[in-house]
């Protein structure tokens, strides 16, 4: 029963990760591989696109304090996209909005990357 | 705490007398059985009559009250047992969710602060947040080496 799924798409240098199911405490652990797997490859500048996603418990929330910081020490971010109403309430809620990039669609997400890539140069 | 009755994974139960309505499932303590729980909720809450978005919270905060369960009750041992009964009225929908692992002293755990979690790598506390933020009502009961007890409710809103 595959209840809960990633797959990783790239952008020129940054990655994408697709969200699809149901995330909580027990899949949680499927996207944490994810991240390290993209650490591994010194892949810091991260979207993660929620438009598949149908559910998030805080066990599904913890995965992305686990790792945000890993990625900013390293000038990368995790960047969130495509939320549904439920999913982002959730987040609103608990008031991730303060601490993360979410937006509308994953292209507005990948923009922000080029844009602040622009500015360094 | 009456003792329990009957221990077959899933039957209702009907009180006429005070007509009200209960449907239990017990499983084993694990993750992989939230899937299973989070379905049973559903489909209770369905049964009467409650708007989506509100089914959407009541199930998540029964998947937090489990989830703590799993991990600090039982601590990961895969044999506990976990209790969930939906009772039905005409005011509320409760949920009652039964274990006999580690008491739980709910007032020792602080309220989320994401700035903190943000240094130390970690969350705590944010199921606990959800719960009470999602339902009308949290109640605790722990009888040490009986068994600890969750009540969620939310109460039935009328609309025309």
């Amino acid at each position: 029963m595959a209840e809960f799924s990633t797959s990783t798409k790239d952008v020129g240098e940054v990655s994408i990760i697709y969200l699809r199911g149901y995330l909580d405490a027990h899949t949680a652990p499927a996207l944490e591989n994810t991240f390290s797997n993209l650490i591994e490859k010194g892949k810091y500048m991260t979207v993660v696109n929620f438009k598949e996603l149908a559910y998030i418990s805080s066990a599904g929330l913890g995965v992305f304090m686990a790792f945000i910081e890993k990625m900013r020490e390293n000038n990368g971010d995790i960047k969130l996209s495509s939320m549904n109403d439920k999913v982002f309430n959730i987040f609103d809620l608990l008031g991730f909005p303060l601490l993360y990039e979410i937006y509308k669609t994953e292209d507005e997400a990948v923009n922000k990357f080029i844009e602040s890539k622009n500015l360094e140069k | 705490m009456k003792q329990l009755t009957n221990l077959s994974s899933l039957r209702i139960l009907k009180n006429k007398k005070f007509k009200i309505e209960e449907k239990e499932l017990i499983v084993k303590s694990r993750t992989e059985n939230l899937s299973e729980i989070r379905q049973f909720v559903s489909s209770g809450a369905i049964l009467i009559g409650m708007p989506v978005n509100i089914i959407d919270n009541i199930i998540l905060a029964v998947d937090e009250a489990c989830t703590n369960i799993i991990k600090h009750a039982y601590k990961y041992f895969p044999e506990g047992e976990i209790i969930i009964r939906l009772k039905f009225s005409s005011e509320k929908f409760t949920v009652i969710i039964i274990d006999h692992g580690v008491p739980f002293k709910p007032e020792t755990v602080p309220d989320p602060d994401l700035q903190r979690y943000y240094r130390q790598h970690r969350v705590g506390g944010l199921g606990m947040f959800l719960m009470k933020s999602l339902m009308d009502e949290v109640k605790y009961v722990s009888v040490p080496g009986k068994y600890n007890q969750v009540l969620l409710s939310k109460k039935l809103t009328v609309t025309h």
